[in-house]
């Protein structure tokens, strides 16, 4: 009954709105919102993170084990030492991409979105709390797969630090793209497009089974122009310290990207699109 | 100095894409403390109004003030003002009754304790604690209401919306609700609903505002809607037929069969004397009642009413 009662006076603090109780509040419900989303992707793990690992297995003992010795070194590496990082990075994407995106449609198709809009949450973290889900699914999905990795290669890391800040920086951002495409969806068959039509030819274009060495010069320019070879070239370089790319330039991509669909995705909840008529 | 009104809208319009023209500068201030109801036909508004409130919609032009914190300069303090229970269902099917009331705790900044605290108060409350684990979308329509309900209230609002909260309920859940909803209003929240059952309106509620095609006309309390009623129809359960109704022709018998009577009394006649000029013919009235709520009559006339005058 104390307790009650005592928790009880802390509502006339709640109730007057000051710096403190602003901040309070905004953790309170980041939490809320990053708890809810990566409860939900652990609660359907066969859905969310059994497949990738099936599939990524697929792709080593397939492209790895059976192709890859007849491919010969690559770079100066395996064949499967080359594709792991890759393979991670590839999974990585997807993972981050489809959770936001499906977990924020869902949110809409249900209505349950209408809980947090309009409650007192600001919109920045409503993102965030979305986008922790997708990076959390994302690096999960991404460990399971360099654990799963290990048993076919012998994997090395070239840079701890390199590697954990480029696929920490390509989840927000493929987050991000999973977020807008959400909020844009009306049905079902909208969340699906992006990830078909584009997200996965950009991935498998984007140097993740080859080098672009190896292209003719044409195709060599065009592949400059996929963003994700970028990102998959600057992760290989955590693992191996090689690039088809300049790592700066890389950084500098992933870091504009992040910005430009970070303040497109505000802009979105604060004009409302999709959510409020 | 004077406390600021719960709700208070300034010249809110509203048209959606289409062009269709949802509210036409609509002023409504509900006072603290108060029980209101917003009636008014399909379309007129009433969502619209609510969902402006909420910031479900997106208003055309007006202002919105909830306590005094416009929702468009202060929206984190106006907003947490505010419960709402919505006419759809509007959860997470797949999570359990106790994890959305946490998890709408936590949307409005209640530390988790805190939040467990209430999430038990306010299920116990609605008799729904024992359905604390299960699967959302399993729970039965009137429960689901009840959800609704628990969860608007977890953050303790001072200003609870209820868009038409009785819809599809049967009677005995209706009545539990209205009886659970006069305790929290009688507690200080102030409740706002929208009801199509006028009884309900007239049962619950102190204040009335009637709007209709996007305009409130009329913005009143209950007693006072009430006197506009020139006319009233009864229908009394009575021993037998009255011999002579000439003798009652001031109260326009109609005589529907052996057992009743219908008569219409206006404000200068009285019940005492119907009564006695049915005993003067040795009729017997065992009970009586209104033809049609009395709200409900009104509600009809003040719509043709603004029918005509358009």
């Amino acid at each position: 009954m104390t307790e009650i009662r005592d928790l009880e006076t802390g509502r006339a603090n709640d109730a007057r709105g000051d710096a403190g109780d602003y901040m309070a509040h905004t953790l309170v419900a980041l939490k809320t919102i990053a708890w809810k989303e990566t409860h939900r992707y652990l609660r359907i793990w066969l859905q969310t993170l059994l497949p990738p690992a099936i599939t990524m297995t697929l792709y080593f003992v397939i492209f790895g084990n059976l192709i890859g010795p007849r491919i010969g070194p690559m770079e100066g590496y395996t064949y499967m030492e080359f594709i792991v990082p890759g393979i991670i990075m590839m999974s990585v994407i997807t993972n981050s991409y489809s959770n936001v995106v499906s977990s924020f449609f869902g949110a809409k198709f249900q209505k349950h979105i209408e809980e947090i809009l309009v409650s007192p949450t600001p919109n920045y973290v409503i993102l965030i709390g979305y986008l922790a889900g997708g990076v959390g699914r994302g690096l999960f999905t991404g460990l399971i797969v360099t654990l799963i990795a290990t048993a076919f290669a012998d994997v090395r890391i070239h840079n701890i630090a390199i590697t954990i800040s480029v696929v920490f920086l390509t989840s927000v951002l493929f987050s991000l793209g999973g977020f807008i495409n959400g909020v844009f969806a009306r049905k079902f068959d909208d969340i699906a497009i992006v990830p078909t039509f584009i997200l996965t030819p950009l991935t498998y274009l984007g140097g993740v089974f080859y080098s672009i060495s190896l292209l003719p010069d044409v195709w060599r320019g065009v592949s400059m122009a996929n963003p994700i070879l970028y990102m998959v070239n600057a992760f290989r370089y955590g693992f191996l310290g090689a690039s088809d790319i300049p790592i700066g330039t890389a950084y500098l991509l992933i870091l504009f990207f992040i910005g430009l669909l970070g303040a497109f995705s505000l802009f979105l909840l604060h004009r409302g699109v999709g959510l409020r008529q | 100095m004077t406390s600021p009104q719960a709700l208070s809208l300034r010249n809110l319009t509203k048209t959606y894409g289409g062009g269709v023209v949802a509210l036409r500068g609509v002023d409504l201030d509900v006072a603290t403390g108060e029980f209101f109801a917003l009636l008014g036909p399909n379309g007129a508004g009433k969502s619209t109004i609510i969902g402006i409130v909420s910031t479900l919609v997106r208003k055309s032009g007006g202002a919105v003030s909830v306590f005094g914190h416009d929702l468009d300069r202060e929206p984190w303090r106006a907003k947490r003002e505010i419960g709402l229970v919505p006419q759809e269902f509007n959860f997470n099917g797949f999570e359990s009754v106790r994890q959305i009331v946490l998890n709408q705790a936590g949307y409005y900044g209640l530390p988790r304790r805190q939040a467990a605290v209430r999430a038990e108060r306010y299920l116990r409350e609605l008799g729904l604690w024992s359905k604390r684990n299960a699967v959302s979308r399993t729970l039965s329509g009137g429960m689901k209401r009840r959800l609704m309900i628990a969860r608007a209230l977890v953050h303790e609002p001072r200003l609870l919306i209820l868009d038409e909260p009785t819809a599809g309920v049967d009677i005995e859940l209706r009545r539990s609700m209205w009886e659970f909803l006069r305790k929290i209003n009688a507690e200080g929240t102030t409740i706002i609903l929208t009801t199509h059952y006028l009884e309900e309106a007239e049962s619950l509620c102190r204040h009335i505002a009637i709007i209709d095609e996007g305009r409130i006309i009329e913005n009143t309390d209950v007693r006072s809607l009430l006197r506009q009623l020139s006319t009233q129809s009864f229908i009394l359960d009575v021993s037998s037929a009255p011999a002579e109704l000439t003798e009652l022709s001031d109260y326009h018998p109609q005589v529907l069969d052996d057992g009743s009577l219908e008569v219409v009394l206006d404000r200068s006649q009285n019940l005492t004397d119907l009564f006695a000029a049915l005993g003067a013919q040795g009729v017997r009235v065992d009970s009586m009642k209104n033809k049609a709520n009395r709200l409900e009559e009104l509600f009809v006339r003040m719509l043709d009413r603004a029918g005509a005058e358009a």
